[in-house]
């Protein structure tokens, strides 16, 4: 499924924080979004998704304008793994991934078999399985981190939004959970800090500044000592890897 | 300790309620038989039956009298305002995402207080049901209050339990004003019947009307039970996961304020019991709504009834606020719990 945003712009009072974003994004495509703290990122992924709704502008996931299709209907399409999330309830494991299926269950519906195989295979995909009866307070962060894409996986969505779904994790997960999102058949924007994960999982990237896109297109393209500086302030070097497609970035420490 | 919500889940629930079910049968027996006069099982049980029409047993007209329409319609409205306030701090709990939400902290006792006060005393209607309706209005005031206090979602969830204190504390304060500055010694003392709670004096329209309400409630909270448990990582998390946060909020806050103001109206403002209910009983079956939901009902009944006999049994010649007795109940009972439930470090 597509993905298309026009001209969006969110803001709080005087402040506009998303200003007249607009991005394509094909299916099966996935695309990174990079940018400093505070520019935005978060708060795009929340309007794409259809959690807040823009101040103008708007948001299609194949061809539909987001604001008029149901909240549920949407999110047996779509799925937002958010940045951090907290809870004071005593749940387990297997219990927050089953909440993935919420989308697709009727009030009063009993636990199906397919429910079943969609909380298995997720819990399967990001190595918790062996978790399932584990209390999630007593989760280390990276393993809630990955209860949480878990359970976006068990919502089968055709689109997955993921807000840095690499905190916390250790570098096996986070090239894991990368390469599961990018080869997994849907499409997905993904939030990231690291610019070489940024680079070596994403179709395309795009930069956000200020709640402006900055810069967007493939690694190669958008990746520049340029844009490195003016937007995050760092002194780097662009080295092509032989034998890899994607651009290696080496910061510097000037 | 966390629960595993697989199928044997749902069996251990329906034992949990069968169990449960059984308590509450014999705790309304002991109800009706206790009181300043006691009136032996035996006979309890044959005057109901004779007033079902299943028996003629000879039976004194006056303990019949008493056991039918004094006591077990006592006993029965006891249990089901338990229930309802159990379902309700269940309900605002997860809603609001704090351990410590339920009507009477959230200010809607207080605001039910205070309809019914009006009515009482200012004279506004007359009869029953436009106490309820007074009991009514001043439960969504309290609730709009908060509501407003706490700037609607957008705030954390403690700052709805400030707005709440802050409500609580505008309209026993109300309350008070009125009762001091219009009322008269007799209205003063029909006041404190709501400030403090008391079973006493009610009958059987009141069961009815009670037992449709939660039956209702319960029946539409049940049917928002999934999506109650979206809520666990918060609203947006539950708007994520396809719930209608909005509709569902409105919808849920209407029952509890329904609920809440029903109960008041009748018994009075009855604390501790939603806060500590669902506690226990998500300690017993675990937390999804499904089946805390059903559990917290009954655990609220039976915690209830028992409460009731308590209150008349540690004074016999005055009636003891049931408010006091829930506490003193409920206390140690919440210690034990929090003690259990502590964290495994
Ligand atoms: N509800 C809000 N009210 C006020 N300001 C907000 C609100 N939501 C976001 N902001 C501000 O908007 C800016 C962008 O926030 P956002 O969370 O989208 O940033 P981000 O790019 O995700 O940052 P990070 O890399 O730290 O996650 C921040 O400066 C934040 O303070
Ligand atoms: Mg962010």
């Amino acid at each position: 499924m597509s993905v298309v945003a026009k001209n969006l712009i969110w803001g709080v009072k005087r402040r506009t924080i998303v200003s007249d974003v607009s991005l394509m994004v094909a299916p099966g495509e996935t695309v990174g979004l990079i940018g400093p703290n505070g520019s935005g990122k978060s708060s795009l992924l929340r309007l794409l998704a259809g959690l807040k709704r823009p101040m103008s502008g708007q948001v299609e996931i194949n061809g539909q304008d987001i604001a008029q299709v149901p909240r549920k209907a949407l999110s047996r399409q779509v799925a937002f793994v958010q940045q951090s999330v907290a809870t004071d309830t005593n749940v387990t494991v297997a219990d927050v991934v089953r909440l993935g299926r919420t989308p697709h269950r009727s009030a009063l519906a009993g636990w199906s078999e397919g429910d079943e195989a969609a909380v298995a295979h997720a819990l399967d995909r990001v190595d918790m399985a062996s978790r399932r009866k584990q209390a999630w307070q007593t989760l280390s962060g990276g393993e809630r981190q990955r209860v949480h894409i878990a359970r976006a996986l068990a919502q089968t969505p055709q689109v997955m939004f993921l807000d840095e779904p690499t905190n916390h994790l250790d570098i096996h997960h986070q090239i894991e959970i990368l390469r599961m999102v990018r080869d997994l058949d849907l499409t997905s924007v993904v939030a990231l800090h690291d610019l070489n994960l940024a680079a070596m999982f994403c179709n395309r990237i795009v930069v956000l500044e200020a709640g402006a896109v900055r810069a967007c297109g493939t690694p190669e393209e958008v990746l520049t000592q340029k844009t490195l500086r003016e937007v995050f302030r760092v002194t780097a070097q662009i080295v092509g890897m032989p034998g890899a497609d994607h651009p290696h970035i080496r910061f510097s420490p000037e | 300790m966390a629960y595993d919500t697989s199928e044997g889940g749902a069996a251990r629930l329906v034992l949990f309620l069968c169990l449960s079910l059984i308590v509450l049968i014999f705790a309304v027996a002991a109800a009706t038989a206790i009181g300043d006069y006691n009136i032996p099982l035996r006979t309890v049980f044959l005057s109901v039956t004779n007033e079902v029409g299943l028996t003629s047993a000879g039976i004194a007209p006056i303990e019949q009298s008493v056991v039918w329409n004094l006591r077990l319609s006592r006993a029965l409205v006891a249990a089901l305002a338990g229930a309802g306030l159990a379902i309700c701090g269940a309900i605002l709990q997860a809603l609001l995402r704090n351990t410590l939400a339920e009507p009477f902290v959230l200010g809607v006792s207080a605001g039910a207080s205070t309809g019914a006060v009006c009515v009482i005393v200012l004279g506004i209607g007359a009869g029953g049901l436009s106490l309820s309706l007074g009991a009514f209005g001043g439960a969504f005031a309290a609730f709009a209050l908060v509501a407003l206090l706490s700037n609607g979602a957008t705030s954390g969830p403690n700052h709805t339990i400030l707005a709440g204190v802050a409500a609580s504390q505008l309209f026993n304060a109300l309350t008070s004003y009125i009762v001091t500055t219009s009322g008269n010694a007799q209205q003063a003392r029909d006041v404190m019947f709501w400030l403090l709670g008391s079973f006493g004096g009610v009958r059987w329209p009141d069961f009815q009307l009670l037992l449709g309400v939660v039956i209702a409630c319960l029946a539409i909270c049940i049917w928002m039970a999934r999506s109650l448990d979206a809520f666990t990582f918060g609203d947006e998390d539950a708007a994520a996961l396809g719930v209608p946060v909005a509709r569902i909020r409105l919808v849920l806050f209407a029952v509890t304020a329904l609920l809440t103001a029903t109960i008041v109206s009748m018994v009075g403002a009855i604390g501790f019991v939603g806060l500590v209910v669902p506690h226990a009983a998500r300690y017993l079956v675990g937390p999804l709504h499904m089946r805390l939901l059903p559990a917290s009902a009954m655990i609220g009944a039976v915690f209830m009834v028992i409460a009731d006999i308590t209150s008349r049994l540690i004074a016999t010649q005055q009636t003891v606020p049931i408010g006091v007795v829930t506490a003193l109940v409920g206390v140690p009972f919440f210690a034990i719990i929090l003690y259990r439930a502590r964290p495994q470090t």
